[in-house]
């Protein structure tokens, strides 16, 4: 406070470090960053309370949000300062800011999604022209996305394969940031105003226009504090199993799990750098091995890698206009949407799912893997984008390129996927979950079925169905489509498209392959890469010997990389080339 | 005179220089159509021409315009189309013509766009006769599957090679009713007497009117694909076999396949089958199915030694009685529900010809002998994908072995391996990249 009143006014900096996600205090660079040398330091969040209730948010989410932004303000306190949530938009919150608190610098984490991107290059604009200096600081992401983008020829990576052997030849992963503490306070003034909790208290679910009656206790505590907590005994238990392998699923792993962090690592309650790091020590403490797999990380390369993809593609989210996504003429249904959305599909398995994300705001992943098929192409034929704003709406940890890119994943939109495995939705789950009890967990009605009837009631003899008060048809819906013929239809719809993609539709020729389909269930998996260049399609003919997917990601690449658009014919030495190229030594070794 | 060429340029316009990938003609709605109209015709007619007639462009021949023109999306010939009279003329060559799809959908039920309908009036006034090859893209609702028989209707003056009439999304051919789509369809076999391809799956067509196919096309048919027919009867179907005996590829459901159809195609004045595809679906469970004689696909194999079956499963596990218990030369299976592993016990035993197998789903034990079953007596397979089942990982590496680098397709999804005490996960991709002479990875699934 001495230093405000002080005449030597002009040499003061006063940071502003504006939370967005990496709603934390340990491995936040950009805050350190700010704080070095700065006089005063404020934290602010900003949030548009008018925009929240209208929001596609769902009340699980912004529980979720709320509980971070009290649970950081808890701990800035401890720090003798405080969060300052400010009620507004960006763009018009920071020019009154700069003013106020006589701001001179500003600091943030980077954001890498285009929409991210766009705003901060708005709010820079600003910055610049109030001569307030910003500093901004990738800890988001394990890695610098650009550098992978640059690696791979300015494009993005488009398969997983691929990825993984770009982030093998990538610089190591930067350490995490030392957590912000007192000491690293001591000379930096923390302004707190009397009337605080009034002006920028965090809001309650009240204030944002939720009706809270009959909410229950939330099964995805909020914070960093959770987090942190949840890192520990995640790492427990697996130095507990001493296994590191992907844990095979069972009943058990579709239930919310105390160790579960993928909603911290959303908010960035939880950096991601430190969970890698605990996770590289862990692995060799307990396996004696200095050189932890690729696969150890996956979760976190998986959400690397939707982050490179999505991060110079603003239509990421769409079908329209994406260069990635294949164009499938999916059905408009908005009843048979709703059913799904809202768990009365009349598949338990299904209905349950629904039902745990609407309650508690999270499903296992295979779960979502699950009803995204039955979804798009496995039963209901509706498109992926939609899918994709329900999961934003109710899934705590959905991320703008995480989740349009899962759900391009599985609705075999992209990313060269196979498309011949749909998951059944009576059978995935009777082998998960054998007993059924997830499924009597949440959908209570059902609950007096047997295991043998319970994932398909509607074959349950009627006076089984009596007995247990519950009529199929009355108390719980019928199945709403024949799966066996809905993925009859499904797979042969899919193979169209495909076929249709491979040969370049000029006149005249090749069009009487309009009707002839393969015959091969392998053929039709060719998998496509279009590029939006305006003319046909640009596709490549499925060639038989080179199919897995490295070999087709070079394809890709290499088309990417020219932006050819005519039929392109890859001949195999060709191919070759690019292919040991993009593999490791070790690996061409493996194929010679 | 409102032509073709100014509607297209209009769209074009309208589309705002926004270069979709999307090639499919006359993408636009009428209303903005309109709007355009006036802007379009001030700038066009004027300006360009002079300079453009003294170039060599506009004295290009008519063949090798024609040949470029072929190689151009409808949107961007009808663009071109307005440069000058020549190309303009170019535009409305039949050779052009001779294939279309119609796109037909809804804004209320499909995303995509529709060929627009004054394009549709155009075709069928001055274009029609030149049409041969022509499918039908028809979204989920009823109403664009009875524009599509409305548009049937009016081919009269035309002989089409091929016809196709695709359901993108449902079947909805199947909502129009039975006489209308049935008067559309013989409309096209009546007066197209040289009808060679003809894909009408999921639809109403019936035993009459295949009658009235094979009385005017039975000389040229070659393909048939007419899976999920409900009204067609294997008496109907018998008779297409009977007439048509150039047929090389055929498309239908078990239902319609009997001992008569499979010998009425290896009769001697039948031409070699390449293609017989068998789609077995359960409609309820516990449907009971028949069984074809042993003897009727020797009969086949013998007339046809190079015929590929493909059959398509989609049956609840406890239907599988009358399947694979006799040698059957199946090239190509797909199962699209869960199989047992008894069953696919017995496709190792009976399968020689295997060529390609997906197993979508299977019980929770280990598949290990059936697949190495499988190996040691389909000598031929080539591909193989697995779902929603379980091997053990020396098991699957004993498999790769066995049947070595002829396996082109090894599509595995990474949750089927279980590691053992011989190989774990990462180990198993090195030994069965070594085995297949290439690099290999187990398919995944993102980790959400």
């Amino acid at each position: 406070k001495t230093i405000l009143s002080s005449p030597r006014v002009n040499m003061v900096v006063n940071t502003v470090h504006w939370f967005r996600k990496g709603l934390r205090l340990h491995d936040n660079p950009s805050l350190r960053e700010s704080i070095r040398g700065a006089d005063s330091l404020r934290c602010i969040y900003i949030l548009d309370p008018w925009f929240a209730g209208s929001s596609n948010v769902g009340i699980n989410r912004w529980r979720f949000l709320l509980q971070c932004l009290e649970d950081l303000d808890a701990s800035l306190r401890k720090l003798n300062s405080r969060l300052f949530v400010i009620r507004g938009q960006p763009t018009d919150v920071f020019p009154r800011l700069f003013k106020e608190w006589q701001i001179n610098r500003l600091s943030y984490e980077y954001d890498s999604e285009p929409f991210g991107k766009e705003r901060d290059a708005a709010i820079q604009k600003l910055a610049c022209e109030a001569g307030v200096e910003v500093t901004v600081l990738n800890s988001h992401t394990l890695y610098d996305l650009s550098r992978i983008i640059e690696l791979n020829d300015g494009h993005p990576p488009l398969t997983y394969k691929r990825f993984q052997g770009l982030i093998n030849r990538m610089d190591a992963v930067e350490l995490p940031a030392e957590t912000v503490t007192l000491e690293v306070l001591r000379k930096c003034d923390t302004p707190v105003s009397d009337d605080h909790d009034d002006k920028f208290g965090v809001p309650s679910l009240e204030e944002l226009g939720f009706d809270t009656d009959g909410l229950a206790t939330a099964v995805w505590p909020g914070g960093e504090t959770e987090a942190l907590m949840r890192l520990e005994r995640h790492l427990e238990r697996k130095a507990w199993v001493a296994n590191f392998e992907r844990p095979r699923m069972n009943a058990n792993s579709l239930l919310a799990s105390p160790t579960g962090l993928s909603p911290y690592l959303r908010f960035g309650c939880l950096s991601c750098r430190l969970f890698y790091f605990k996770l590289t020590d862990l692995y060799k403490k307990v396996k004696k091995d200095n050189n932890p797999p690729l696969s150890l990380y996956g979760q976190l390369l998986w959400r690397e890698f939707f982050y490179a993809t999505a991060t110079n593609n603003p239509c990421f989210d769409k079908m329209e206009g994406n260069p990635m996504c294949v164009q499938i003429p999916w059905d408009r249904n908005p009843e048979a949407l709703a059913k799904w959305a809202e768990g009365r599909t009349g598949f338990p398995w299904i209905d349950a799912i629904m039902t745990q994300l609407r309650q508690e705001g999270w499903i296992h992943h295979l779960a979502r893997h699950a009803v995204a098929c039955f979804l798009t192409r496995g039963d209901l034929w509706l498109s992926w984008e939609e899918g994709m704003k329900t999961f934003e709406e109710l899934l705590i940890d959905a991320d703008w390129s995480v989740n349009a890119g899962s759900w391009m994943w599985l609705s075999c939109s992209s990313f060269f996927q196979q498309f011949f495995h749909c998951y059944c939705p009576v059978g995935f789950g009777r082998r998960t979950d054998p007993n059924g009890d997830f499924i009597r967990r949440y959908l209570p009605v059902l609950k007096g079925f047997p295991a043998q009837y319970i994932y398909e009631p509607w074959n349950a003899p009627e006076e089984l169905q009596k007995s247990v008060k519950c009529i199929i048809g009355v108390h719980y819906p019928k199945p709403m489509v024949n799966h066996a013929e809905a993925s009859r239809v499904n797979i042969e719809r899919m193979k169209q498209i495909y076929q249709q993609l491979s040969c370049y539709r000029g006149l005249g020729r090749n069009m009487t392959r309009i009707l002839i389909t393969s015959y091969s269930h392998f053929d039709a998996r060719l998998r496509v890469y279009r590029v939006n260049s305006g003319h046909p399609g640009i596709h490549y003919e499925n060639n038989p010997i080179h199919n897995d997917d490295l070999t087709l990601d070079v394809k890709a690449n290499m088309l990417q990389s020219r932006n050819i658009n005519t039929i392109l014919h890859l001949s195999t030495p060709k191919l070759n080339k690019h292919y040991s190229c993009v593999m490791g030594k070790e690996q061409v070794a493996a194929s010679q | 005179m409102l032509n073709l060429t100014s509607l297209f340029l209009r769209m074009k316009r309208m589309k705002g220089g926004e270069e979709g990938g999307d090639s499919s003609p006359g993408n636009s709605s009428p209303e903005v159509c309109k709007k355009v109209r006036t802007q379009n015709t001030e700038d066009s007619e004027a300006g360009v021409a002079s300079e453009f007639l003294d170039s060599d462009w506009a004295r290009l021949p008519q063949e090798l315009l024609l040949h470029i023109f072929q190689y151009l999306p409808l949107l961007d010939r009808a663009y071109a189309s307005q440069v000058c009279r020549g190309w303009n003329q170019a535009f409305h060559m039949p050779e052009l013509w001779r294939c279309f799809e119609f796109e037909l959908n809804q804004p209320a039920s499909s995303y995509l766009k529709a060929t627009h309908p004054d394009l549709i009036k155009q075709i069928i006034k001055r274009h029609s006769n030149h049409l041969q090859y022509v499918s039908f893209k028809v979204d989920s609702s009823t109403e664009s599957a009875e524009a599509a028989c409305d548009i049937l209707s009016q081919l009269v003056n035309c002989s089409l090679k091929t016809l196709g009439l695709i359901s993108t999304a449902r079947p909805s051919f199947m909502e129009v009713p039975k006489s209308h789509f049935i008067s559309a369809l013989t409309v096209v076999f009546v007066n197209s007497k040289s009808l060679s391809s003809l894909k009408i799956d999921d639809t109403p067509v019936d035993d009459p009117s295949l009658k009235v196919l094979v009385a005017n096309n039975s000389d040229t048919l070659k393909l048939l694909k007419m899976s999920s027919c409900p009204h067609v009867s294997p008496a109907g179907i018998l008779c297409v076999a009977d007439q048509c005996h150039g047929l090389r590829e055929l498309a239908l459901n078990y239902h319609l396949l009997s001992d008569e159809l499979l010998l009425a195609l290896s009769s001697e004045k039948h031409v070699h089958l390449e293609h017989l595809r068998i789609d077995v679906v359960s409609e309820n469970p516990g449907q009971h199915f028949h069984t074809i004689k042993k003897s009727s696909w020797d009969a086949m194999v013998r007339h046809s030694p190079k015929f590929n079956l493909v059959m398509y499963f989609f049956l609840y596990e406890d239907e599988f009685g009358p399947f694979f218990n006799d040698e059957i030369p199946v090239t190509h299976l797909y199962f699209g529900r869960s199989v047992s592993k008894e069953v696919l016990g017995r496709v190792g035993l009976h399968c020689p010809r295997l060529v390609e197998l997906v197993v979508c789903a299977n019980g929770l034990r280990p598949l290990d002998e059936e697949l190495i079953r499988i190996a040691k007596h389909c000598n031929q397979l080539s591909a193989i994908g697995l779902g929603e089942c379980e091997v053990s990982c020396s098991a699957f590496v004993e498999f790769v072995k066995m049947c070595g680098r002829r396996l082109s397709q090894l599509s595995i999804m990474e949750e089927v391996l279980i590691p053992d005490h011989k190989y774990s996960l990462d180990e198993i991709h090195w030994e069965v990249s070594k085995h297949l002479g290439r690099v290999w990875f187990p398919d995944m699934m993102p980790t959400w």
